[in-house]
């Protein structure tokens, strides 16, 4: 390997806060050569942005950085003048940011933020720069530039503004590309179009990147080498391939083994350790990782491990395989049980639901604009079912989810739960009718009322429904729901923001159970979780339906969960379902193109993606015909046409002209 | 370090303390000001008209010999007594006003925030000067005129913090579980728009006092010889060479609205810790 | 743009017909009345000469009439006339309005041109000793009554340290100036008569400073805290990212930002200013709208104060018209 671009040497930052000082980045080392794309991956508060951002030296009190040396083809960052560092940032190291709606100014007209620097370090002067950004945009795919340069950043969508993001990275040709969760707020078949430029700005400029996302499989596609982060520290670095598959340190095995894969078996239950990091403030003396490792040594609570080389070219910062020991592979789960096939009547049936919502109006005169958020949606889920449904932001998927829960009444169309029609129900009916129709929500952080306690929470809807007398009567079956989704029943004196974010969605778990329903909605209940707990949460999920034979209907962006999860899968886009088979069957033998390349865009190392071009036309008018037909690559004249809904296999039907005609790639 | 860590805490929270012990201190005096002032506040001592501060009358005397200390004392019940009529009827009618609305939707909301919006759109001092000129001089019609024109801004606020709430995923969670609609609106969207509310209010009463001392300044606010803070500055207003007798109600009038306004910020911060550590 | 604007309008002249229309219904049914304000005791005992008087001012008409009669004058141009001056009430307004417009604008211009760099350098020097001047002058603007505050400028000022001339807007034997705009400064400024420009300009500034001071706060308040919120935007450290200086990034990435929601503000400090003076013209004896409104309603002459409430209702919602245009103008997210 020639001299590194990046020579990161004991790194440390440390944040200064008011309970104390927590060593966010402590002694991170790790080098990147010219060229080379190296991924850090970690959870949330593994101090991975922190490095990120430390490189740069872009952190703000109270962060500070108070160790280590960064160095960039041999001169150190840290010790840089202002003048030099100021010099240096934009030109020799560029950085792209997760959130491209908040990292584009608003009030500067996109022009000017790509090519500023440009100007700004001596470059160019204005007239060659705007050359130079119209084609830098082009060369980025935004499409058409000269009107996009011309265009403020809320004119455009996601995956639009990150490549601009990526553009503004790019504009002075930087040897070393640092990008913090570029794809996290994107969808998939976005994420894989600003993927696959990454990669090809290695591949043709040569440009070392250094990729920083919690997520493996992001990291897999592009990155040579992988870091892996835990606590502030380095656990484990080495090649891509090798890690993956012969994790050496038992973090870097719980990440690579926790997410569901598209590759691997259906299981049962997903292999996840449990715990959570420890506390910043509080670190252990010996190995951070040790009270959550299953094959702890009692050297490992009292030593702290160094980051030793556990095979050529492997670093790893563990006792159990410092002599170069493996981990034990993933132990084969069992398969799922195949779901009994039911000639019982249907829980829930759902006919041409119809949901569109007006938007107010923008002037006076003006017409109302439209969001066709859902657009004759048919579904049913059996009881002890789990039917997922999957499809990216913007499908409808969540509206359908609080049009079955009654939350939003539908336009048109019918619901029967367990045969009564509860389309057009209405107060108390409705209420008495609620128990058996429960919802478990997204983000863990909005769901509980932060004013309440958890017990208060959990007895409301169990004394609004008489199933207890009293509070104290309630304060038992409390305790027992407490222990029931694996939580202290000693907790239901505490507040909601003393829990970490898995708990919490355990306790939004136990208040759907409170009321012992026969049908969960579960509207995306791990999206905003971090892997392990993600694994966690959908164990006690496939926990609680064998022993309560729940029927879930189950939403989720995410293929390889919802494959993980569901029987049977329906897949939305622009408010339709356009194809809807077994899960087995779906992810065996995809037939609608766009199930096809939602499939093959989930990044999976070493998986051939088909990447669609295009995003997602609006909500807010219609398509005539095929409402994939814009985007899709085997589109013919006949897709103007409504498409027909044929079953092609039992229970596998799809909505399209030509089913099967795009083949994955895999 | 301990040291650094309380002096980050005084930092945060000192100045709220000292506001609520201006404040706590003043409401003291509002309520033993027969104990705590040295004269009768409407006494005249003619002989002894406009004399500086001594060690006898510690603020001077008025123009007709009245001790400026006992007047401001009780001063602070008028003005005290108005800050917290009007904000705090003025709020709990406009936070109705504002939940009702966001909570009935279509054309109830429409009804009632147009209303608001055409109370909003009188120039406040005008309105309030008209009313007050109106229904007479007097501390009960000020409160009213005040009120008038004081309640918008609550039910404006109110609305705006209830249709973030009605969207959150607990409310819709409530809704879920089958809490029926008045449950859903005490016990889960009420308790969460407070912490705004109350902040909008402790520096609403800083605003209030001002406002109240100002129309009473202008000649409206309370009859004379009553003790009010902004009466005691007419009168003084001419007396350039005997300073203390208009200087001395200002202090105290600054001194309220500057303890309102750190009580207000101290409990902003820590109702929403991250906008404190901005 | 255009028809967005000209139904702004429509919609600012409705909203001041409903406001005056209040104003009307308030006059008709609240207990003061303005005969006994103006006829005094004694006068207002005879039956007679109450009767001849209400036959007189109209308000012997049913209220319908008399609502009509408002409102066909004012399609002429015609306010009514005033019960206390006995002119008309339009007359009086165009009279007084240039010495309170002139008055406003001046306090605004100061209260901008100290306020927003006062608010941005105790953002970017956060816990400075310009931090903690910032947040004095704001503190003390927003809390400190401007009646008493113009008590002691008045007192320091002219009283003991005669450095300032006195109340009014001009020395009491001095000429007003020839021109008539009744804009002091631009008539004198254009007549070329320097000494009374001096003297227009001299009676402004401790007025200026007593009626900015509020303003002053809430503008440098407003500006340090916007400020704040912007420097830890994302697109702030995108900016440092790329390598910019610390003197753009402030002014053009950050401010940019941060000048929005001064704007608003801003405007609506504005429409204040001019309605607002009430108690500073009173004490700096300045012949402006604000005494003419408080003379008004002391008189309960409610012809008068509803003349009042039309034209500042109307300025009121044309200077937010003008905020919500700026806005567009900063923020293009809002365009339409």
């Amino acid at each position: 390997m020639s001299a590194p671009v990046l020579d990161v040497r004991g790194l440390v930052t440390v944040f200064h806060t008011d309970a104390g000082p927590v060593r966010a980045v402590d002694g991170v080392s790790f080098a990147v050569g010219k060229g080379e794309t190296l991924g850090i991956v970690g959870e949330s508060g593994s101090g991975k942005s922190v490095t990120a951002q430390s490189l740069m030296r872009l952190l703000d009190p109270p962060a500070r950085i108070e160790g280590g040396e960064v160095l960039f083809e041999g001169r150190d960052v840290l010790t840089m003048s202002r003048r030099q560092l100021t010099a240096w940032r934009g030109a020799g190291a560029a950085m792209v940011f997760q959130d491209s709606l908040t990292g584009l100014n608003p009030v500067i007209r996109i022009l000017r933020q790509v090519t500023e620097h440009v100007v700004a370090h001596g470059r160019m002067d204005r007239r060659a720069a705007r050359r130079h950004g119209i084609d830098l945009l082009r060369r980025m795919g935004v499409a058409s530039p000269e009107r996009a340069a011309a265009s403020y950043p809320h004119q455009f969508s996601g995956g639009m503004r990150q490549r601009v993001m990526i553009g503004i990275g790019m504009a002075n040709d930087p040897k070393l590309l640092i990008a913090d969760e570029p794809t996290t707020a994107l969808d998939v078949t976005i994420q894989a179009q600003i993927l696959d430029l990454l990669g090809n700005l290695n591949e043709k400029f040569g440009t070392a990147i250094v990729l920083i996302s919690h997520d493996l499989g992001v990291i897999g596609t592009i990155c040579q080498r992988i870091v892996v982060m835990y606590a502030g520290e380095v656990v484990e670095e080495g090649p891509t391939a090798a890690v993956l598959e012969d994790p050496r340190h038992p973090y870097a095995w719980a990440l690579a083994n926790a997410v569901p894969r598209l590759d691997s078996p259906v299981a049962e239950r997903l292999p996840g350790i449990e715990g959570a990091p420890p506390d910043p403030l509080a670190m252990p003396a010996g190995c951070r990782f040790m009270p959550r490792c299953p094959w702890r040594l009692s050297r490992c609570g009292a030593e702290r491990p160094p980051l030793v080389e556990v095979a050529p070219g492997r670093l790893a910062r563990c006792w159990v395989t410092a002599d170069g020991r493996r981990l034990p592979p993933r132990t084969e789960p069992l398969h799922a049980k195949p779901p009994q096939p039911s000639t019982r009547e249907p829980l829930l049936v759902a006919r041409d639901l119809v949901k569109h919502f007006p938007l107010p109006k923008k002037t006076f005169f003006g017409t109302r604009e439209v969001v066709h958020a859902v657009n004759g949606v048919s579904l049913h889920v059996m009881p002890g079912e789990r039917l997922g449904i999957v499809g990216e932001s913007g499908c409808g998927k969540s509206t359908l989810a609080r049009l079955v829960t009654r939350l939003h009444r539908p336009d048109a169309g019918d619901i029967r739960f367990d045969g009564q029609d509860i389309a057009t129900l209405n107060g108390e009916a409705l209420r008495r009718l609620r128990p058996r129709l429960q919802m478990v929500f997204q983000d863990p952080y909005a769901s509980l009322n932060p004013r309440m306690r958890v017990g208060d929470i959990l007895a409301e809807p169990l004394l609004v429904h008489g199933r207890a007398a009293s509070p104290a009567e309630a304060a038992g079956r409390i305790a027992s729901l407490l222990e029931l989704v694996g939580l202290n029943p000693a907790w239901a004196a505490r507040f909601p923001h003393e829990f970490s974010g898995g708990q919490r969605q355990r306790i939004s778990i136990a208040r759907a159970l409170a009321l012992e329903p026969s049908l969960i909605v579960a509207d995306e209940p791990v999206s905003a979780l971090d892997v392990n707990v993600q694994a966690q949460v959908l164990n006690l999920m496939l926990d609680l339906r064998e022993r309560m034979g729940l029927a879930y209907l189950f939403i989720a962006h995410d293929l390889a969960v919802v494959r993980a999860f569901c029987d049977r899968v329906a897949v939305m886009y622009l408010g339709r379902i356009v194809e809807e088979a077994p899960a087995r069957e779906l992810f065996a033998h995809p037939a609608h193109p766009y199930t096809v390349s939602l499939l093959s865009a989930v990044p999976e190392p070493g998986r051939q993606r088909i990447v669609l071009g295009g995003e997602p036309p609006s909500t807010l008018r219609l398509p005539q015909g095929c409402a994939f037909r814009a985007r899709c690559p085997v589109a013919q004249r006949v897709c103007a046409e409504p498409p027909p809904l044929t079953e092609i296999a039992p229970g596998h039907r799809v909505l399209c002209h030509a089913p099967g005609s795009l083949k994955g790639a895999a | 370090m301990p040291a650094s860590r309380l002096r980050r805490r005084l930092r945060r929270y000192g100045l709220a303390w000292a506001g609520g012990a201006i404040v706590a201190g003043w409401i003291l005096v509002a309520i033993f000001a027969p104990w705590i002032a040295p004269f009768p506040p409407e006494a005249q001592d003619i002989a002894n008209r406009l004399a500086a501060p001594s060690a006898q009358h510690w603020l001077g005397t008025d123009i007709l010999g009245r001790d400026v200390l006992s007047r401001l004392i009780y001063g602070s019940r008028v003005s005290l007594l108005a800050g917290f009529s009007v904000v705090l009827i003025g709020a709990a009618f406009g936070t109705a006003v504002g939940i009702i609305a966001a909570w009935l939707r279509g054309w109830g909301e429409e009804a009632l925030m147009r209303f608001t919006d055409l109370v909003l759109c009188f120039p406040p001092i005008i309105l309030a000067l008209a009313l007050a000129a109106a229904l007479g001089i007097g501390t009960t019609n000020t409160i009213i005129a005040m009120l008038v024109v004081w309640w918008p801004k609550f039910a404006r606020l109110a609305r705006s913090l209830a249709i973030v709430q009605r969207s959150q995923e607990y409310v819709e969670a409530a809704t879920v579980v089958g809490l029926p609609q008045r449950r859903i609106l005490t016990r889960h969207v009420l308790p969460n728009t407070f912490g705004p509310i109350a902040v909008l209010c402790t520096l609403d009463l800083g605003i209030a006092i001002l406002t109240f001392a100002g129309l009473s300044f202008l000649g409206l606010g309370v009859v004379p010889p009553t003790p009010e803070w902004g009466s005691m500055i007419a009168e003084g207003r001419e007396l350039v060479e005997q300073w203390w007798v208009a200087t001395f109600p200002g202090i105290a009038i600054l001194s309220v609205v500057v303890g309102f306004n750190f009580l207000g910020d101290g409990l902003r911060d820590w109702l929403d810790p991250k906008a404190a550590s901005r | 743009m255009l028809r967005y604007v000209a139904i702004r309008l429509v919609s600012a002249v409705v909203m001041a017909l409903l406001a005056s229309g209040v104003i009307f219904l308030i006059s008709n049914f609240v207990p003061g009345d303005p005969v006994l304000a103006q006829l005094g005791d004694i006068l207002a005992s005879d039956p007679a000469v109450v009767a001849q008087w209400r036959a007189k001012w109209g308000l012997d008409l049913p209220l319908w009439d008399r609502y009509w009669i408002f409102l066909n004058g004012l399609l002429h141009g015609d306010l009514g006339i005033s019960i206390a001056t006995r002119r008309p009430v339009l007359e009086d307004i165009v009279q007084y309005a240039p010495a309170t417009i002139e008055l406003a604008t001046v306090s605004f211009l100061l209260a901008l041109v100290i306020g927003i760099p006062l608010g941005v350098a105790a953002a970017v020097w956060r816990d400075s000793a310009v931090d903690a001047v910032a947040r004095a002058v704001s503190l003390l603007g927003v809390s400190a009554p401007t009646f008493w505050l113009a008590f002691i400028v008045l007192a320091i000022f002219y009283g003991w340290l005669g450095w300032a001339p006195g109340p009014g807007r001009l020395d009491p034997i001095a000429f007003p100036p020839e021109g008539g705009t009744g804009f002091f400064l631009w008539d004198t400024a254009m007549a070329g008569d320097w000494e009374t420009f001096q003297d227009a300009a001299a009676h402004l500034v401790l007025p200026a400073i007593v009626l900015a001071a509020a303003t002053l706060g809430l503008i440098t308040r407003t500006t340090r805290a916007a400020m704040l919120e912007c420097l830890h935007q994302d697109y702030v450290r995108v900016a440092r990212a790329k390598g910019m200086k610390e003197r753009v990034v402030v002014l053009h990435h950050a401010l940019r930002n941060a000048l929005v929601p001064v704007v608003t503000l801003g405007g609506l400090a504005y429409a204040n200013l001019l309605t607002g003076a009430v108690m500073t013209e009173t004490i700096f004896a300045w012949p402006g709208l604000g005494r003419y409104t408080f003379r008004s309603a002391a008189a309960l002459d409610f012809p008068a104060i509803m003349g009042i409430t039309l034209v500042v209702s109307a300025t009121y919602l044309l200077v937010n018209l003008l905020v919500d245009l700026s806005y567009a103008m900063l923020d293009p997210r809002v365009r339409r």
